[in-house]
Formats: structure tokens, sequence, C-alpha cells
């Protein structure tokens, strides 16, 4: 039996920061623990990275495969997290009702979205590290502007995180698990990952271009390998894509 | 128990395109526990949602614990605790993982362990949530609405689909929460569970409330309630009539058997009882039927309550 008065009410929220924070852990562990999840945000950036920068399978120009294909990674790592891995977590927590009850809870909406954009930041640090150290083991040697690549990675992760919370918050989860696979997949190939984007003919290759994945790839690519200051072309591309997506998905966002 | 109503609903109308949920539905729960009853389709969810702040009326007036469900929503939340009719939990998480979640949202929650052993979800273990039984997965979001210590409690049909241990555990864990001063909303289409737990119930057909009290007054004042009994045939019914209070009826159904209809209560059963006594007559057999609330919705709404 329970004691008298263990229910008595007493009622409080935690502080936000506090909030924000567990939320934040909760979200990081839920998606380390996912296997689907750890296969599209490490073992395939990882098993890209390293077959092609040791097998001669695309011809990626002048010099160190490696030094073509590292910035390409970390842009599908941030792909990834931000886009594939956030739009399919979120698309089935609004499904399975995670959203509707987190929602009656004592964290604020914003706070939920503020707590899952420090997961994904979080989730694409540990992708950095990773992907930096096993280039670095195939004989990478970036240069360029640090500022650069970091506000290049904040806004490729702005882009991504709106375009996948606004695929999320509007298609069925199993819409939004078929298209986000998909879709990862059209990007990977046509996006400047792996493929230089000189492979494709003149037309298509400016219309890829202005893809987010272009951009952030192109973007990384003309700092780490190239030494270039800051890209401003690309940073716009992915800019606007930014604001394009998150406002989409604050407008149209569904959360049951 | 009663003071100032914890949920007060007035007039609400909440459609969804052409369908009318809610029509005019109004409401006020005092402290304690109140139940709303009716059948699937009635508009129960939906008065619960908008009460949780989920679902904004389309007119009419809700106050819970005297805020505004979605304009003071902030305020509101932390006093009140949720129990979904369903999901509503990672599925990768694993009980006790969300449950200290859901406590660390809190300033004071609950004691997670005392929670979990007082529920029986220590045997989750380590056992995913998209992989708990139904009613593992009923218990833990009963856990989830009340781990935060609320003022108030809304349980959306709590024992649907539970085996009857579980039911009981889950009544017993109301009944604390009553005793120790939380309210309780709790909607069900289980009469028992209504009769059992509440000290109110609101009675939901078409989405608006057709009868709300007590089990008790709404038993009484529904329908007629019998006392029967059998003794010798060919009793004189007209002195057992004059014994009787004036509103009540008295007749020999067939030779020896009798039925007495009207209010039933320990005063009746003393009458009858004491008419035999004067005239002689041992009855046998003697039983008392009381209305139950599926009579009275029967009654009310010419529908039964269906599952």
């Amino acid at each position: 039996m329970t004691a008298v008065g263990t229910y008595t009410p007493k009622p409080g929220a935690a502080p936000l920061t506090r909030m924000i924070a567990v939320q934040a852990a909760l979200e990081t562990k839920m998606l380390l623990r996912n296997g689907e999840q750890l296969l599209l945000t490490v073992v395939i950036p990882t098993l890209l990275l390293v077959l092609f920068s040791s097998v001669d399978v695309v011809d990626t120009g002048e010099g160190e495969a490696v030094d073509f294909l590292a910035p390409g990674i970390l842009a599908l790592a941030v792909m990834s997290t931000a886009f594939t891995g956030q739009a399919i977590a979120t698309g089935f927590e609004r499904r399975y009702g995670v959203l509707k009850r987190l929602a009656a809870s004592p964290l604020p909406r914003w706070g939920l979205m503020a707590a899952k954009t420090l997961s994904v930041l979080v989730t694409e640090i540990l992708q950095v590290i990773l992907v930096t150290v096993i280039a670095f083991a195939l004989g990478w040697s970036p240069g360029g502007n640090p500022l650069a690549v970091l506000l290049l990675l904040l806004l490729g992760t702005a882009a991504f995180s709106g375009l996948g919370l606004l695929m999320a918050g509007t298609l069925k989860a199993e819409a939004t698990l078929a298209a986000a696979n998909l879709v990862f997949l059209l990007l990977l190939v046509g996006g400047g990952v792996v493929v230089p984007l000189d492979k494709f003919p003149d037309t298509a290759q400016s219309l890829l271009g202005l893809l987010p994945i272009s951009a952030l790839s192109d973007g990384l690519r003309d700092v780490l390998q190239h030494g270039a200051g800051m890209p401003w072309g690309d940073l716009g591309i992915l800019a606007v894509w930014g604001v394009v997506g998150l406002t989409a998905a604050a407008r149209f966002f569904r959360w049951e | 128990m009663r003071s100032d109503p914890v949920v007060q609903v007035q007039a609400l109308v909440k459609r969804y395109r052409t369908k009318t949920a809610v029509d005019g539905l109004d409401l006020v729960a005092g402290t304690g526990i109140t139940a709303v009853l009716g059948p699937n389709g009635a508009g129960k969810t939906t008065t619960v949602e908008t009460c949780e702040g989920y679902r904004k009326p389309d007119s009419g007036t809700v106050r819970v614990l005297g805020l505004d469900p979605v304009r003071e929503a902030a305020a509101l939340r932390p006093r009140i605790g949720v129990m979904l009719q369903s999901g509503g939990v990672y599925s990768g998480a694993r009980a006790d993982e969300m449950l200290r979640h859901m406590a660390k949202l809190h300033a004071h929650p609950l004691d997670v362990d005392a929670l979990i052993e007082r529920l029986g979800l220590g045997s989750c273990g380590r056992t995913t949530y998209r992989r708990l039984s139904g009613g593992q997965q009923q218990r833990l979001a009963l856990a989830l609405a009340v781990v935060g210590r609320p003022e108030l409690v809304f349980l959306d049909e709590p024992t649907a689909g539970l085996d009857p241990q579980a039911r009981r555990a889950t009544w017993d864990l109301v009944r604390d929460l009553r005793a120790d001063g939380v309210s309780v909303i709790l909607t069900t289409h289980y009469m028992d569970e209504a009769e059992q737990l509440a000290d109110d119930v609101a009675i939901i057909d078409a989405g608006r409330v057709i009868a709300q009290g007590s089990p008790e007054e709404l038993c009484r004042g529904g329908a007629e309630n019998t006392l029967r009994f059998s003794g010798r045939p060919g009793l004189d019914i007209g002195s057992l009539l004059k014994a009787l209070p004036a509103d009540c009826t008295a007749a020999e159904l067939t030779p020896g058997a009798y039925r007495v209809g009207g209010k039933v209560d320990p005063q009746l059963l003393a009458t009858v009882t004491s008419w035999c006594a004067q005239h002689g007559v041992m009855p046998e057999k003697i039983s008392v039927e009381r209305h139950t609330l599926e009579d009275v919705f029967l009654e009310m709404t010419g529908k039964e309550l269906r599952s």
C-alpha cells in the first residue's frame, strides 16, 4: 500500500533549460539506439568514405580522392541527421502520439523543437569527429577557414531541418519514411557528394547546383579542398532553403 | 468534497468538417472523481481533449482550474496530468526511462521507483515500449499522468482492454489519488467503472450531457427499483398498498410471486417485512433489484452502451 499523502498535489514545471536539456538527451539516446538511424547516420557515410577513397570507382578529379570525398561525406552526414533521420523519427513520434503527449507536459512546443535541434547538433558533432578521424587516417589534408566550415554546417543543418520537419509534420509516417529515404538516395547521387557535379550535363549541373546538398558539399569542398574564403554563393543558397523550409514547417506542421 | 469547480464547460461546440462531435455541452466538475460516461462517438474524448488544450472550441467556453486551456496553456500544463487513450511514448524507450524523463520535466515529481513498483511496471525491465503488452502500456500511460504530482488528472478510458486484476489496480490508484486530494476526470464506457469510482457521473450522448449526478442519484432518479418476494398466493394487495408510501406499486405477478415497485430503500424493505409479519406471511426469496447506470442510460437514450 502507499502512504497517505503520497499523491498530494505539488505541481510545477522544471526550469526551462533543464527541460530542454533532458529532452535533447532523450532524443539523442533514442536516435543512437535505433539501428536504422545508425545505418543512415554512421554506417553509410563511413562506408562510402572508406570505399571511394581506397577503390578508384569514381573519377574525383586531380589530387587525393579523400580530399574530394571528405567534404562531400561531411555534407552527407549533415543531411542524414538533420533531414532524413529527423524526418523519419519525428514522423513516427507524431504518428505514435509522442508529440501529442509531450504537448501536454510542462515542456513548451518551442522547447521541444529546441531540444530536437540540440539533439541534431550533438549527433552531427559526433559524426564530424568520426568522419574527420577516418579521413585523416586515409590521408586527408584539409585547408581553409574553420569559421566558414562551421557556418556552412550550421546553415546546412537549418536548411535540412526545415525540409525534414516539413515532411514529418505534413505526411503520413510511412510516406515520410519512404520519401526521406528516396530523397537521401537521390541527393547522395545527384548532389555532388561522391560524384562530382561536372560529370552531369551542363543544364542539369546548374539546376543540381541549387540543391541544398550541392551547396553544402560544394561550399565545404571550396573551403576544405581549395582553401577558399567565405563561399558566399553556397551560403546564400543554404540560407534561402533554410528560411523557406523552416517557415513552411512552422506554418504547416501538424502535431497529430 | 465539493468546492470551486475544477472543470467548467459552457455551451461547448466542436465540429470536425461536417460532423458535430460536441453540440452545446455543459459540464461542471468539482473536486473528487468525475466520470464522463457514454458510448463511443458520444463526444467524450473531444470534450476531454478540449479541456486538455488540444482542441480549440468552435464556440462556448472551457475553464480548467480557472484557466483557459488554450490561451493559458503554459500555466495550466504543469498542474494537470494527461493519460491519452493510446500511444504517447517513444517506441524505442523503456517504461522506466520514459517515466523518469517525464518526472524530470516537473519540479516536484513522485518517487519514480515507488510508482513503478506500485503499478507493477518493474517487470518490464529493458523491454522497449513497442514490445510491452497492452496492459503494461496502459499502466505506463497512467503513471505518466500522475508522476508530476498534478492537481487534476484526465484519464481517457483508463481501463479499456485491461484484465480484471490490472483494472482493480488502476481503480485502487485512482481512489488513492482522490484520497490525497487529486481531482480526476475520467471517460469510460464501462458502467461499473463509473459506479465504483465516481463521486459524480455525467452521461453524454450525441455531444451533450443528458444527465449528471452521483451514481445513487442517477439510479434513483432515472428508473423505479423493484423488490420481489414470494409467499402464499392471494395476499391482500390493497392492504399492502395502504402500508406502503403513496407512490409505490404492488402486484401479484403469478400466484405467490409479488412485486413492489418504487423507491426501494431500507425503510421500504422494513415496511414490507413488517406488513408480512402482521399478516403471518413468511416472505421467501426476497430480492431487491437496484437499477444500474446501464438501465438509466438505456432508458434515457434508448441505446445500449456498447464497447
